[in-house]
């Protein structure tokens, strides 16, 4: 990773002087460890503020609908596959976009590394395989590997699907023999106990909407918890409105989320957004044989009818 | 000023004692990160925090707080009438509150009690409130509080500043409720002679370890059409994702919605904390919105914090410098380099 920011800077540079492209989305250094800035870069100059780190956990397609114009961006095997979607969901048109592709070998958790501190960290350095954390009180090395965020360690597609040029040599995808351990330890639990899994899970929840904001799928002009005529569900911070913003949010991300982690990412009160749509990856993938935004030319299953699809629901 | 010396071997039973005085709240830890929070019993304040998530405004300005509630059952002769609720004005205590956000109740009290207006939620829970702070020997590396009108020693808006000195707290007394807080605690021992200096010389060790300021000096003189028609708001506003996380981790946004809720035959009237961030918080009757598109959100929360209230106040900026949103925003955008810019900018002609 450490060399692709190289190539993303020529390529964008590139781009821009020959106007193939009017902005170019990418990742600028944050103002504090640990910390990026998504940018659009619209002059050559202005290349020189893009970064590619460890810490790029946002998905970039998540600026893309709205957009006009012809726009490059860089994208991870994730970001690729969410640009995917808006493509099969008419948010953009695969013309309009240039697509420089990075091959990833995962975003690191932040909060994982700062559990390891007791004082705040102060600064960071990436180097190949090894993170250098400095706090107020001591420094220590990881292996990057050791810290990567939950969806990183299990994603089976780090290259990206689509792309135009890429800042680096594909790599290897991971193998995982079983990708849905998570899912199946709630799956065995009881009603009570699920219950009260997902009550704890939501107990911080402010109702910022960072999760929802930070996710390319929401795009929705109005989403139905800012609708006020009619109001879908109450505003305040009532358990039961809290748990149907995300149940539902989750359900409208069926078959179309990708386990990017932008909503782990964004969140602000640490809440691990993914418990909710994980169990829908896994329901696509098993009956559907599913996996969201590998490919332009299939439509979604919750798209489409076949004869075959599965209707054991119906009694 | 009487200055207190508190060992830190009496500290848990002094809290103890006040305990029966006073309804107390402190930082408490939750999976890897602290709240501030009401103590149950047999919790103690966690004095050793950095900083909470939240800011401690909730204490104030419930996140939801209940205003009033009718009865819809028309069998009863007062349907449908909307009463107060009943708020409890029992003495409460924050412990631990760092200085930076006790400033900032100052600067949202100037919102909630004028003089044409009291809330009187708000401010009989104030007026309930003594605010036992402790002063900040670490600043954080997004902490600007000593150029944003505060700093790790700051004064305004405590009745109490507790200075951490390792075997014991220094108390400094600033009030009268802090002098009743002391009392209930049983907190009595006199500092030595040379209390006033040792918390001089923390103060000026902790104010000379903040690394990062803001410039507010010109924004005064700007003009606000000028300002508002800046050219940086959009690149500032490109990455927003339009979330509210900025204004709920603020200790100085105010802001809330009123919603009737119904649940069977009973009605409430709740308060909800609301943010500019928001399209629906400015969406009208008519299907107007005069802040649809997001960079005029984005510049509304900076205008509001940097110069519509410096205009109208005269109290400074609307930002005590905790850092809280620069730590918190999802995408980096951070409120120390719009300030500068705003102070800087020159308009072009």
């Amino acid at each position: 990773m450490d060399t692709c920011i190289e190539k993303i800077k020529e390529t964008a540079g590139r781009l821009l002087e020959e106007e193939k492209v009017e902005a170019f989305i990418g990742f600028a250094e944050g103002t504090i460890p640990m910390a990026v800035n998504p940018v659009s870069i619209k002059t050559k100059e202005d290349v020189s503020k893009l970064v590619f780190n460890s810490f790029c956990g946002l998905n970039l397609a998540n600026y893309l609908p709205k957009l006009k114009g012809r726009i490059g961006i860089v994208a991870k095997g994730c970001d690729s596959r969410n640009i995917v979607t808006h493509i099969i969901e008419n948010q953009i048109a695969r013309e309009n976009l240039v697509i420089i592709g990075v091959p990833c070998s995962g975003m690191v958790d932040k909060r994982k590394i700062t559990s390891c501190f007791d004082g705040e960290i102060t600064s960071f350095f990436e180097e190949g395989d090894s993170i250098t954390v400095t706090s107020s009180e001591k420094s220590e090395t990881f292996k990057k590997e050791e810290f990567l965020k939950a969806n990183c360690r299990l994603c089976m597609h780090r290259n990206p699907v689509v792309y135009d040029e890429l800042a680096c040599d594909l790599i290897e995808e991971q193998a995982c023999d079983n990708p849905f351990e998570d899912v199946e330890k709630i799956e065995a639990l009881d009603r009570e106990e699920k219950h009260a899994l997902f009550q704890d899970l939501t107990k911080n929840c402010i109702r910022c909407y960072a999760c929802r904001n930070a996710c390319p799928l929401c795009y929705c002009p109005t989403c139905f918890v800012d609708e006020s005529s009619p109001q879908w569900v109450g505003k305040g911070q009532d358990k039961t409105d809290i748990d149907t913003f995300h149940f539902l949010r989750a359900f409208h991300c069926a078959g179309r989320c990708t386990d990017c982690g932008a909503c782990v990412e964004a969140c602000p009160m640490n809440i691990d957004v993914r418990m909710f749509t994980r169990k829908l990856i896994k329901d696509s993938y098993e009956m559907f044989g599913w996996e969201a935004g590998l490919d332009l030319q299939t439509r979604p299953p919750l798209d489409t009818y076949k004869p075959e699809d599965p209707d054991d629901f119906i009694k | 000023m009487k200055i207190i010396k508190i060992d830190k071997q009496e500290w848990e039973q002094g809290i103890d004692k006040a305990r029966e005085k006073y309804q107390l709240f402190g930082p408490q830890k939750d999976q890897d990160a602290y709240h501030m929070k009401s103590l149950e019993k047999d919790q103690m304040p966690d004095m050793g925090y950095c900083d909470t998530i939240l800011s401690p405004k909730s204490i104030l300005f419930p996140q939801t707080e209940k205003m009033m509630t009718a009865d819809l059952d028309e069998s009863l002769d007062d349907h449908h009438i909307l009463k107060e609720v009943e708020t409890s004005k029992n003495p409460r205590a924050v412990l631990g509150i760092k200085p930076y956000d006790a400033k900032a109740v100052e600067l949202v009290k100037l919102n909630f009690d004028t003089r044409e207006y009291r809330d009187p939620y708000w401010c009989d829970a104030y007026e309930a409130t003594t605010f036992i702070g402790l002063a900040v020997n670490n600043p954080g590396v997004c902490d600007f509080s000593t150029s944003a009108g505060s700093g790790p020693f700051a004064e305004d808006g405590l009745d109490m500043l507790l200075v951490d000195v390792e075997d014991a707290y220094l108390g400094k007394i600033l009030t009268p409720r802090g002098e009743e807080f002391a009392l209930a605690a049983g907190f009595s021992t006199e500092a030595g002679a040379d209390a006033k200096a040792t918390i001089e010389s923390m103060k000026k060790d902790a104010e000379a370890a903040i690394a990062s300021e803001v410039f507010t000096d010109n924004l005064e003189d700007k003009t606000i059409l000028d300002l508002y028609d800046a050219p940086f708001w959009d690149d500032i506003a490109f990455s927003c994702i339009n979330c509210g996380t900025c204004t709920f981790v603020c200790p100085t946004c105010w802001c809330f919605d009123i919603q009737d809720e119904i649940k069977r035959k009973k009605s409430v009237r709740l308060r909800n904390w609301d943010s500019c961030m928001s399209p629906l918080f400015t969406l009208h009757g008519s299907g107007h919105n005069p802040r649809g598109e997001k960079v005029q959100r984005v510049r509304q929360r900076f205008m509001h914090k940097l110069k519509y209230f410096l205009d109208k106040y005269d109290r400074g900026i609307m930002c005590v410098g905790c850092g809280r949103c620069v730590k918190q925003c999802p995408v980096n955008i951070d409120i120390r380099e719009v300030c500068n810019s705003m102070n800087s900018y020159e308009k072009q002609t």
